[in-house]
This record gives C-alpha cells, sequence and structure tokens, in this order.
C-alpha cells in the first residue's frame, strides 16, 4: 500500500469535464472517463458539462459520500483556475483537501491540439499519470498567519496620493513614500486634464494637502525604499531618507532663503519645468509642492562644493530651518500590506533621430509643451518658442515611441487623448495653425470621442500617417525657416511636406528606468516590456504574484488619470480585504526539513530566492520559514543529502506520476504502487 | 583576421577608384584581404525582382565558398564587401537561408548539385564597419599624418548600408562615416540627406526620376557650405559625380561638388600617395596634394 493516512483502501473518482466545446470539442471525453474507469482503484469516472459548476462539484461530494472515495482526481482546465474550487468541493464533501489532483487537459491538451486522436491519447495519458500520483497524496494542514494592520504605499503620483487617502480614510495607517522632494508625481505636470479641461493642479492639489494633513499618513518624500524582508502579512521595510539639508519641521515655505542665496539667477536645469528654466540650488519644485518645504541640491550648491559660502540662506531663516550638516536617515516599518505606485517614465526621443529631438530647437516632446502652456511655467503661459518666436503652425506627431517595432510596440493609451488637449490650447494660446499627425485616433473612454468631435469643428487639422522625419531640408523657398515634416497622408494617397514652426511629438509612456530592481526587491514580476506583471489580467488586474503586495496606476502599464486613480482604488481595496480579514491561508506545497538527514552544510542558505531558510546554530539543522516558502523547489533538488523535501511534491508522488505518464496505454490492472 | 574581399563587378569598373583606394588603406594599416577565390556575381537588387530561388542561390554561391574558408585561429569567416548592393545582397541571402527554412532548402539542393554546402558561417561585413568597428576609430586617429582640415565634408552612406539591415548603424541616421572623419581632422556637415536614394540605376533608365533625386542631395549639400561629397558605394559615387552638369543645365543649377570614396579620404589623411589612390580617376579631384613637407592638405576654396 502507498504511505497513505488512511486506512481505508485507496478508492478513486475521476471526474472529466467538457468546459461546453473547449474541452469536449476535441477530446473524447466520453473515451477517457471510461479508460480511467478501468485503472486500478479508480471507483468511478465521471464525465460532466461543467465541472466547476455547483452541481458539478455536488457531483464530487455525493460521490465521496456515497461511494465511499477517498482520493479525487478532476480533468478540466489550469489548476491556476480552479485548484482551489475543486479543493473546496473535496473538503465539503469531507475529505482532507489535498486529497486531490488536477489535470489540465484544456490549455495543455484541447487549444493546443488540432488532432482530436492525439488530443485523447494526451489526455488519456495525463489521466492516468495523475491517478497513479494522488494514491501517494497525504492529509495536509492549513497553515494560517497574521496580517499587520498597517500598510506601505511606495510612489506618490495620483495613483499613490489616492490609494493612501483610500487606505487612511479607512482607518488605516500608512507610510507613503516618494523619491522626489514633492508628491504630485507626473500630474503635478501636466496643464489641464482631457476631455473635461479642467486645470490638473486644481483637482490634485486638494488631495496633496489632504495627504499632507492626514492623521493616518506619514508622508515620508525625498525617500527611497531601500530593503524589503518578509513576507504576507509581516514586512519589514528600510526606508532611507535623502537629506534636504533643512529640518523639514522647522520650514514653512516661506521661500526667503531662496530670495537671500547668493545665486541671483538660476543656473542648473528645473526639472520640475523639464529644463526650461533654471534653479537655484535652494529651491522649491513648484509653488503648490507638497511638502512645502525647500530644499538644497548638493550637486550645485556652492557651500557645498567649495565651502566657502556666505550662507545667506542661512542667515536669513529666523526659524534656524537651513542645516548644512542633515545626513542620511534610515527609518524601519513593519507593514502588512504594501501597494506599489512607482509610476512611468516618457519616452525619450532621441532614440528617433529623424524627429530632431535635441538638434532643432523648436521640437518639443510633450511634457515639455504641458509645461510651457501652464500658467506657473517657465514662460508664464506664453508660447514663446526656443529661438524667441511665437509659432504660426504646430505640428504634433502621434505615437513617438509607441505602436512602433523598433522601439515601443506597445500603444501607450493617453497620447492621442493628451495630444487632443494638446491642439486645443496650443490653438488657444496662439492662434496658431494646428495639424495632427496620427496612425489612429484612440479616443475611447467616457466623452473622450465627443472631444475629438470637438476638435474637428476647432479647424484643427488631422493628418492621417506615420511622420517619415522633421527635416530643416527646405525644398521649396516657402519652406525656408522652417521645420518640414514629411508624411505620407494614407487618406489621400501622396506624400506631403508640411512646414511647420513648432513640432510637439507626442512621446510614449514605458516602465521606469529602475523597474527592474523595484521589482527585484519587492520580488514581483515584470511582463515582456518591463511593466510590473498583475496576477490575472482581467480578474486579478491589482494583485502580484506575491501576496500582500498590489499595483497600481501607470506602473503596471500605460495609463490616463481616471483609469491611475480607479486601479489605485481597487489595490487599495485588495489591501483592506487582506488587512480587516486579518489573516491569510498559506499554500501548503512548501520545503520542509528531514532533521534526521540533514547535514547543515548551508548548502541551501543561498540559493533560497525568498531568504526563507536560515541555519538553527542550536541544532545545527537548516530551518525553513513556511511563511516565506514559495514552493519553488530548488532547495530541494540542491540538498546533497536529499534531507530537504516538498509538500505535495515527494519523490513518491513524482515517481509515480512518471511512472503513469510511461505506462503502457492498455494497462488496466497493473499496479498503481510502486 | 583576414578578410575575403569580394570586390563584385563595380570595383573593377566603374569604381576602380574605390578598389585601388580601398586596397592601399588596409595595405597601410595592415589589415589582410584574401580575395574571395571563384566569386561570382551577386546578382544585384535587379535579380531578387525576378526569379529569387535563382537570385539567392547565385548569391549563397559566395558565402557557401566563405564558409569552408575558416580564419586561422578558428573563427567564422568574413566577407568584405564594399559596394553597398553587394553588401545588402550577400547579407540578406544570408538572412533568408538563416529564416526561411523554404528557401535555404531550395538554394542547399541546387548547391548541392554543384557539390557545394552552406553552412551559415559566414559573416557580410562592410569596410566602413571594419575599418571603425573592428580596426577601431582611435588607431585610425592615431595614424593620421595629414590631417585634413578645412574640408566640410557631406557623409553620403545611400541607402543600402543601413537599410534593412542595421548591423552596425542606425538606419536612417548613421553616424560611422561622420565620425571616421572627424577623426581624419575634417568636419562633417549636418546633412539631412546621408540615407536618402541617390536614384540607383534609374539615371540610366527614367532618367528625370534619377537627376531629380541626385540634384536634391546635391544642392543641399552646396547650401550646407559642404565642399566635398564622401561615399561608400560605387553606383552612389557615379550617380553624383557624372550627371552634375546635365543636372545643372537642365535645373539651372550651378552645382560643382567633387565626389570621393570615403577610402580615398582615408587613404590621405594616412599619407598615401595620391596616384595610390587613384585621385586621378575622378572628374573632379577634390583635392590639392600636399607639397613635400606640408604637413596639411587643403580643399580648394
Amino acid at each position: 500500500m502507498p504511505d497513505t493516512d488512511s486506512s481505508h483502501p485507496l478508492r478513486i473518482g475521476f471526474y472529466i469535464c467538457h468546459c461546453g466545446h473547449n474541452i469536449a470539442g476535441t477530446i473524447d471525453v466520453a473515451s477517457v472517463a471510461h479508460y480511467a474507469a478501468a485503472l486500478p482503484h479508480v471507483s468511478v469516472a465521471r464525465e460532466y458539462k461543467y465541472m466547476c459548476s455547483d452541481p458539478g462539484q455536488e457531483l464530487i461530494q455525493k460521490d465521496i459520500r456515497d461511494l465511499e472515495l477517498n482520493r479525487i482526481v478532476v480533468a478540466s482546465c489550469s489548476p491556476l483556475l480552479h485548484e482551489h474550487t475543486f479543493r473546496q468541493a473535496v473538503e465539503k464533501g469531507g475529505l482532507n483537501p489535498f486529497f486531490f489532483q488536477m489535470v489540465n487537459i484544456r490549455e495543455d491538451v484541447s487549444w493546443v491540439n488540432d488532432n482530436p486522436a492525439a488530443a485523447t491519447v494526451k489526455a488519456k495519458d495525463l489521466a492516468r499519470a495523475a491517478i497513479f500520483r494522488v494514491s501517494h497524496h497525504r492529509a495536509l494542514d492549513k497553515k494560517h498567519v497574521s496580517i499587520h494592520p498597517d500598510a506601505l504605499v511606495v510612489g506618490a503620483g495620483i495613483a499613490g496620493i489616492h490609494a493612501a487617502l483610500t487606505l487612511a480614510n479607512a482607518g488605516k495607517k500608512v507610510t507613503l513614500v516618494e523619491r522626489e522632494p514633492t508628491i504630485g508625481g507626473h500630474m503635478a505636470m501636466f496643464d489641464k486634464t482631457f476631455p473635461t479641461l479642467d486645470c490638473a493642479a486644481c483637482i490634485l492639489t486638494p488631495k496633496m494637502s489632504a495627504v499632507r494633513n492626514h492623521p493616518n499618513i506619514r508622508l515620508l518624500s525625498y525617500s527611497e525604499v531601500k530593503v524589503v524582508g518578509g513576507y504576507v502579512g509581516n514586512y519589514k521595510v528600510t526606508i532611507r531618507r535623502k537629506p534636504r539639508y533643512i529640518k523639514e519641521e522647522l520650514c514653512v515655505g516661506c521661500m526667503e532663503c531662496i530670495e537671500a542665496c547668493v545665486y541671483k539667477e538660476g543656473k542648473t536645469p528645473d526639472e520640475f519645468n523639464q529644463g526650461l528654466s533654471k534653479r537655484k540650488p535652494i529651491y522649491i519644485p513648484f509653488p503648490q509642492a507638497t511638502p512645502q518645504v525647500v530644499v538644497i541640491d548638493p550637486a550645485t550648491c556652492i557651500e557645498f562644493k567649495s565651502g566657502h559660502c556666505k550662507k545667506t540662506c542661512v542667515s536669513v531663516c529666523d526659524r534656524g530651518a537651513v542645516d548644512f550638516s542633515q545626513k542620511e536617515e534610515t527609518i524601519d516599518i513593519d507593514v502588512g500590506t504594501i501597494i506599489l505606485a512607482t509610476g512611468y517614465a516618457t519616452f525619450d526621443p532621441k532614440r528617433l533621430p529623424y524627429y530632431g529631438y535635441g538638434k532643432y530647437p523648436n521640437v518639443y516632446s510633450s511634457l515639455e509643451v504641458e509645461r510651457l502652456v501652464n500658467a506657473s511655467g517657465p514662460t508664464a503661459g506664453e508660447l514663446i518658442l526656443r529661438d524667441g518666436r511665437h509659432p504660426k503652425t504646430v505640428g504634433i506627431i502621434h505615437c513617438v515611441g509607441s505602436r512602433d517595432r523598433n522601439t515601443n510596440r506597445w500603444c501607450s493609451r493617453t497620447c492621442c487623448m493628451y495630444s487632443l488637449k494638446l491642439a486645443h490650447l496650443l490653438k488657444e494660446h496662439t492662434e496658431a495653425e494646428v495639424y495632427n499627425f496620427y496612425i489612429d485616433i484612440r479616443a475611447a473612454g467616457k466623452s473622450y470621442e465627443e472631444f475629438y468631435d470637438k476638435l474637428l469643428e476647432e479647424n484643427i487639422h488631422f493628418v492621417r500617417g506615420r511622420v517619415a522625419e522633421v527635416t530643416d531640408w527646405a525644398a521649396r523657398p516657402s519652406e525656408e525657416g522652417k521645420l518640414v515634416i514629411r508624411v505620407e497622408d494614407t487618406l489621400i494617397g501622396v506624400v506631403r511636406r508640411v512646414p511647420v514652426d513648432m513640432v510637439v511629438l507626442a512621446v510614449g509612456m514605458e516602465p521606469s528606468a529602475d523597474a527592474q530592481d523595484v521589482r527585484r526587491m519587492f520580488n514581483i514580476s515584470c511582463s515582456t516590456e518591463g511593466f510590473f506583471l498583475e496576477r490575472h489580467p482581467k480578474l486579478a488586474p491589482v494583485d502580484t504574484f506575491t501576496d500582500g503586495i498590489f499595483i497600481a496606476g501607470a506602473c503596471q502599464g500605460p495609463k490616463d488619470i481616471p483609469d491611475s486613480v480607479a486601479q489605485a482604488g481597487a489595490a487599495a481595496a485588495q489591501a483592506l480585504t487582506l488587512i480587516d480579514t486579518g489573516e491569510v491561508e498559506l499554500e501548503p506545497n512548501t520545503a520542509y526539513i528531514a532533521e534526521e538527514f540533514c547535514s547543515g552544510c548551508k548548502s541551501c542558505l543561498g540559493i533560497c530566492p525568498y531568504t526563507a531558510i536560515t541555519r538553527d546554530e542550536i541544532k545545527g539543522k537548516a530551518f525553513i520559514n513556511e511563511a516565506l516558502c514559495k514552493g519553488c523547489g530548488t532547495c530541494v533538488a540542491a540538498c546533497p543529502s536529499g534531507a530537504i523535501r516538498q509538500h505535495l511534491f515527494e519523490d513518491d508522488q513524482i515517481f509515480s506520476e512518471i511512472d503513469g505518464i510511461l505506462a503502457d496505454d492498455n494497462l488496466t490492472t497493473a499496479g498503481v504502487e510502486r | 583576421m583576414t578578410y575575403l574581399y569580394f570586390p563584385g563587378c563595380s570595383l573593377r569598373s566603374t569604381g576602380r577608384a574605390y578598389e585601388e583606394s580601398l586596397l592601399a588603406v588596409c595595405r597601410k594599416l595592415e589589415i589582410p584581404l584574401h580575395e574571395l577565390d571563384d566569386w561570382n556575381c551577386c546578382g544585384a537588387t535587379a535579380y531578387v525582382s525576378i526569379d529569387e530561388t535563382r537570385a539567392f542561390t547565385l548569391a549563397a554561391r559566395n558565402l557557401a565558398i566563405a564558409d569552408h574558408l575558416p580564419q586561422p585561429d578558428g573563427s567564422d569567416p568574413q566577407i568584405l564587401a564594399p559596394c553597398n548592393a553587394c553588401y545588402m545582397v550577400l547579407a540578406k541571402t544570408h538572412h533568408f537561408m538563416e529564416s526561411n527554412a523554404e528557401v535555404r532548402a531550395h538554394v542547399s539542393t541546387a548547391l548541392h548539385a554543384g557539390g557545394m554546402t552552406y553552412t551559415g558561417q559566414t559573416r557580410v561585413r562592410h569596410p566602413l564597419d571594419v575599418f571603425v568597428n573592428d580596426f577601431g576609430i582611435d588607431r585610425i586617429a592615431k595614424k593620421v599624418v595629414h590631417p585634413l582640415k578645412g574640408f566640410r565634408v557631406a557623409c553620403y552612406y545611400g541607402c543600402q548600408v543601413v537599410r534593412p539591415f542595421s548591423e552596425f548603424d542606425h538606419p536612417v541616421y548613421p553616424m560611422t562615416m561622420d565620425r571616421l572623419v572627424t577623426a581624419l581632422g575634417a568636419e562633417s556637415v549636418d546633412w539631412p540627406m546621408k540615407t536618402r536614394c541617390c536614384g540607383g540605376s534609374l539615371t540610366g533608365t527614367i532618367q528625370e526620376a534619377g537627376f531629380r533625386l541626385n540634384r536634391a542631395l546635391l544642392k543641399e549639400a552646396t547650401k550646407r557650405k559642404a565642399n566635398i561629397i564622401l561615399t561608400c558605394c560605387p553606383l552612389c559615387q557615379h550617380n553624383l559625380e557624372c550627371y552634375q552638369q546635365r543636372i545643372n543645365r537642365r535645373y539651372g543649377e550651378t552645382i560643382n561638388l567633387p565626389v570621393a570614396y570615403f577610402t580615398q579620404f582615408m587613404g590621405l589623411a594616412l599619407g598615401i600617395p595620391a596616384k595610390e589612390l587613384a585621385i586621378q580617376r575622378l572628374f573632379k579631384p577634390p583635392l590639392s596634394p600636399a607639397p613635400a613637407g606640408k604637413q596639411e592638405i587643403h580643399a580648394h576654396a
């Protein structure tokens, strides 16, 4: 007899699902059921249209009661979808939920096979392997861990702000970490928002100050997460606070120190204004910056560079907030859940030299134009080009770094709409002729198409075609001194040359430069394009494969403001669910140490990707923290003395599964036992 | 590293100046070349539009010969194809042989009939790539004895050397030659036409179209105050150099620009005598060779 917890003889129930036509359209399910019924220890084999339905589950439970089944095999879809469903059904029927094995004959067989005969043979092979395997399954206990009620939100753009406020309003303590000196992210740089044209700052700054003043939110600006340890419900996070050289608790943001700086004019490109203006070494990023606290940039400050500054900033501050001796600080916190809202990067248009960005001064990125038309921007909202002129014609080029096999293949989703918005604003500010060069206009959002319609009536020009190049090659006198946009107008089938004064490149959205580092630190995954990977693209869009860590906003993929906010709310709700449940059930497929064989050699310690293994120095043996173990099996394979084993992946279970796969098709009565 | 030199048809006819200067420069830089034994026509761009399988077979025969001539150190053979058309056609053949099982099967069968086998080991290289990336731009700069001050160079790459196979530079705005001429002491002109079409064989077939394209290139180079155009392709050089007077007559222009091979330009900077570089074969000799003892070469005013 195999090693089981039951003294009864093995009685296996086998169930094969039609999944409508998904499985039964390719596999002869009746034949598989008939075949399984004749295999050793199989007491019953049934087919059913939808095993996951209530009647399907009831079928299993009834058989367990009536036929005294003690092992269950279901051949249906991927375990990712319904393993949990069937384990619950088995448990309700009165068995330990791990006396169950699932066979994936949909994704692994019927969907990828168009030969019914071959598919049926493969389904039989897989069913046989599962039936052999399940005989060796053992009863396992479910394990739980408690959830720390505090949460961490990383990134304070609109998504992070919204998630933090949602959690805080629900009474949870939130630590909000932002890398920049101010919160607000990209949204704070935008002028107006589409399609309503309400000003970005007007709708964002109330939320920023709510963050600042919320008793449940601890805001750590100019800070970065450095180390993340622990596991769901019990994360230990180390945060590095960069020195501002200003005492945050004393500064009131009066900006007198900035006035008093020995630099009379700014000399450093202003990051917030995309380098279109200059700032001093002591500065505040923008008028509504939150916290309203000054910051000193040691790379450009004379005191830091030479040590011989008059330090007028210090003498003018009657609150004594300037502190050149400030050091980096490290803060350790315990949280149960983490929401990552680390945002995106804009595509660097220098990667497409034929659009002339960085070469022709009047070629701008869209983010620069947001600042240029903004009332608190570098020109106070007056549209003055880099060469001092006012544009009479403007060309907006769509899909720069999007929908392009040479750069990024994805649609950045926001560029059509913000290009329409910028077209409207440019027209409003300058009365210029505005051309949009587009591939398709993607205006799929509430009131978006109507906005496009409105622009068509504003005499904005639309040319359908991907622009080939922006050049200063003047082929005719009318093009002298202009930038010429060369494009195939695909609606009339000719190549056009459109001379303009200003070019706006609608740059796409990309993963942040350090997305891979962040991914590793939080132990989550990225999809092929480099955005953080959700647990399921449709049904778990804010979960990750690491329990207790959620994603929100454009770090998961290109998103506009409404979608980012919606996702941030969803991520907060998922975190709240965990927090309010108070505990979480762990997967039982963890590795464990058979101590009598462990020599304490430590081979397993370094290779565990989850740092779940430590060495018990008193016993001289390895110790596996079950809450940290993800069941990857690396240590099991690596242990030189075979002392590490894994629940649900025991040697006898795997070997009998292999025996099952390799056994003769015609096998009916050969033994299941090894 | 020995390169298997593939002259193609042009370098022994209209492109003699290219061959002579290329060989002279390789001798000077001690880059060993060995002419590919029994090479044949690459088929150019025309043949593949008539019969793909035969065109690929014709070109693949050259690759198959090279496949069995590994380097002394055992590394993969490298064909040096100075003509842009040869370079692109050989690279394209290699690409299709590696990525298209049907083409490979047909071509291999044909080669087998002639007792040949294609293995795919050979790499196809252009001299511009080899000089700048294999030999190294810094090493070239150190060997310059006559810095070419006063030259404002419009670097013309043509279409085929970076498209569709951008093996060593950007497909639309390459900079390899610009970096090279800067290292030789000259100034490269910002010129948006560097990969725009020279008309190819249109100058011989539909002259109106060919001249119009060449006119745009020459006019813009003149406007940007270039005093020489450098090319890396025999057909480009021919088109840009030979039709200037007819273009002037037809369009009422006053274009008068020397058009040379980049290898000739390199050779002058490296101190190779003008005669060895076949400067005299150009219609419009651009250069006043340095008087004895003088360390710089100057462009015509």
